[in-house]
């Protein structure tokens, strides 16, 4: 039982990382706007699709991942510009809604650029199994754990220790009051975009290879990985990485120990009893509402 | 003499009105109603694909009893509830002659009913077995049972002395569906199921619910299920090192699933129509030809061909030869015929139709299959 036990946890981690990855990107946009962006799934399967077809096409994967990321960041600039720029001045929840219009476009586009089929992708390091006593992962859940630290530290450095991450945040706070200090709320608004289209791009070309990737992977993704930076406190790029893992993890735990028909309805129960009673999240910030 | 001329013209004119009224008769109208988009859209898509390539080249041929035949498609999405409403407005504003069609077994079920009551002959593509059991009056199936295929694999593994099983499937209709086959067969075959795991179809890894399977002292895992979960599962297994036989089901005979497992895929062993392994076929086999004509008509237009297509194919052309033989398209005389269907060769299979059974497949139709250096081998 102790081997297994083992087992469940590293395979939590691994999709716990996965979510994490994802529900980092929500947290830019979010900062900047207090928008969800339900886009942001369709970010991941963007990156992963682009990079799937360059290395298709005989690209090196360093070449490939990175032309996917800039076309993707571009993609979340054409969105930022078209679609929410135009709508200055708009509520929340329209914001919201024109998102996941502008998903549900992404995710046609998709269906016509590359078909209805799943896609893989070769892994980075290959595919032998690593032993860690009895457990085994692969080395790319490697790719994806490493991924995420490296970029959640980014993200809190940006956010937290240069002038523009600070000017990002504080839109977010009090955006009449960023303008009057000389903020230039549209540009930090596009910046927002385009740089989470980036993280989700990332995102979805480090999980690529384990997770396969088709016009409709971002549903899923931008779900779990939404669950993940609400449990976290959405905001906090910390948090998301953190809810990423517990959800991971009481995900395994459900399957393994429990029953696996349940597993996801004990990772969405524990998702509705943290909105319940920390409704900030477990990290959120426990700022005094604003009206 | 000018009374004789009078009524000549009059016969001329009614023979002209009549010619072309002959010739702008309505054409026959086959409606359909497919999964083209949504997750079953891999088994929508080819079905569209296949019915549209086979009445179009038998329009330039010149039709159907000298009529043409125009398709009626409406896309469910997978949705069930969809299907019911395309299915009332194919019968009632579309007035088509006969339905091919429903993509899956959950979107045919749903609109039986319907089917029954207005009286008009339906043709399924999908798998469960409850479409034709109890028999329905109107209602038959040219697709493959899951009872088949679990029979078949259940049968492969007696041959090779193993008895204990691990079952994993996912939470979708053709899975659960599987699962409960899997059950119920299981002690006719004299098999033991030792664990009974489930995922859900999205799910991007399996590992918790296999380290359990390895924990059991089964011989041998059997995985039901189609797009992309089975192939993660079979990537789980290799990374767990679990050494088990490996049997997946029908849905995942496409070379998708060869390439998203990859070097897993090796070694997996499932029932597959003959239409995957056609070429390996001997020459004698009587379902050689029609297979290849087929792979070869559909390829050189779409790519691929995938089994699911070949039900289009033999639902469609099964109607076709019903209609032919009914010399009109009168729903009960067509239905008729249909029960009639003997020795038709599909891609399925030799179909037989008999008052009892609105399938006609025997176990025959289905081969064992194994995946070797990323192809099919017939392993029977």
């Amino acid at each position: 039982m102790p081997e297994q036990l083992f087992q469940f946890l590293v395979t939590g981690i691994t999709v716990g990382s996965l979510y994490a990855l994802v529900g980092l990107g929500f947290a830019l946009i979010y900062n900047a706007s207090d928008v969800v962006n339900f886009a942001q799934g369709e970010f991941v399967m963007l990156g992963a699709m682009t990079a799937i077809g360059l290395l298709a096409a005989g690209w090196p994967l360093v070449l490939a991942a990175m032309a996917a990321t800039l076309l993707t960041v571009l993609v979340g600039l054409l969105l930022e510009r078209f679609a929410i720029e135009p709508a200055w001045g708009a509520s929340v929840v329209a914001t919201i809604i024109i998102t996941i219009g502008a998903a549900i476009f992404l995710r046609g586009v998709a269906l016509l650029l590359w078909g209805k089929d799943f896609h893989a992708m070769p892994p980075f390091s290959g595919d032998a199994p690593i032993h860690l006593g009895s457990a085994t992962l692969l080395p790319q859940s490697l790719w994806v754990l490493g991924g995420a630290v490296v970029l959640v530290t980014l993200v809190h450095l940006f956010l937290n220790r240069t002038l523009v991450g600070k000017a990002l945040l504080a839109c977010s706070f009090n955006r009449a009051a960023a303008q009057l200090v000389g903020i230039n709320v549209k540009v930090m608004l596009r910046l927002a975009y385009g740089l989470s289209a980036g993280l989700g791009a990332v995102a979805g070309i480090l999980i690529a290879p384990i997770t396969f990737s088709s016009y409709e992977a971002g549903i899923m993704l931008g779900l779990k990985g939404f669950s993940a930076a609400i449990v976290g406190g959405i905001g906090n790029p910390m948090g998301a990485v953190a809810g990423g893992l517990i959800l991971g993890v009481l995900e395994a735990l459900g399957a393994g120990l429990i029953s696996s028909g349940y597993k996801d309805a004990i990772a969405f129960l524990f998702v509705l009893m943290v909105l319940f009673f920390e409704p900030t999240g477990l990290f959120g910030h426990k700022v005094a509402e604003r009206v | 003499m000018s009374s004789r001329w009078w009524k000549i013209n009059l016969a001329v004119f009614l023979l002209l009105v009549g010619g072309s009224l002959s010739s702008a008769a309505e054409p026959i109208k086959i409606g359909t109603f497919l999964s083209v988009t949504g997750p079953a859209s891999f088994l929508g898509d080819p079905e569209l694909k296949t019915l549209q390539m086979v009445i179009g080249n038998l329009n330039a041929k010149g039709g159907l009893l000298g009529r043409k035949i125009e398709l009626i498609h409406y896309d469910t999405g997978g949705n069930a509830k969809e299907a019911v409403d395309f299915v009332k407005r194919l019968i009632k504003s579309d007035n088509v002659d006969i339905i091919v069609g429903g993509t899956t077994s959950g979107d045919t079920l749903a609109v039986i009913p319907d089917i029954e009551k207005e009286g008009i002959p339906l043709i399924s593509l999908a798998g469960a077995v409850d479409i034709v059991e109890p028999v329905k009056k109107w209602v038959f199936k040219v697709a493959h049972s899951d009872r088949m295929a679990v029979a078949k694999i259940y049968d492969d593994l007696r041959k090779r002395g193993l008895t204990k099983v691990a079952l994993i499937t996912g939470d979708g209709g053709f899975d659960k569906s599987g699962r409960e086959q899997l059950r119920k067969l299981a002690p006719e075959y004299g098999m033991v199921i030792v664990a009974d795991e489930a995922y859900g179809n999205k799910d991007t890894d399996m590992t918790a619910q296999l380290t359990k399977i390895r924990a059991t002292d089964a011989q041998a895992i059997i995985n039901f299920g189609f797009g992309q979960a089975p192939a993660m599962v079979t990537k789980n297994i290799k990374q767990l090192g679990i050494k088990l036989p490996v049997y997946q089901s029908h849905g995942v005979a496409s070379k998708t699933f060869i390439d998203l497992a990859g070097d897993a895929a090796e070694g997996v062993r499932l029932p597959a129509a003959a239409l995957v392994v056609a070429e390996q076929l001997p020459d004698a086999d009587l379902q050689k030809p029609v297979l290849l004509a087929y792979k070869k008509h559909y390829e050189a237009q779409y790519g691929p061909v995938s089994t699911f297509g070949g039900h289009a194919y033999d639902g469609v052309i099964m109607a076709i030869e019903a209609i032919k033989r009914a010399d009109s398209v009168n729903k009960a005389t067509v239905r008729d015929e249909i029960e009639k269907t003997k020795g038709f060769i599909g891609t399925a299979g030799v179909f037989n139709m008999t008052p009892e059974d609105h399938m006609g497949l025997t176990l025959d139709a289905f081969k064992i299959v194994e995946i070797r250096n990323g192809g099919w081998k017939i392993v029977e």
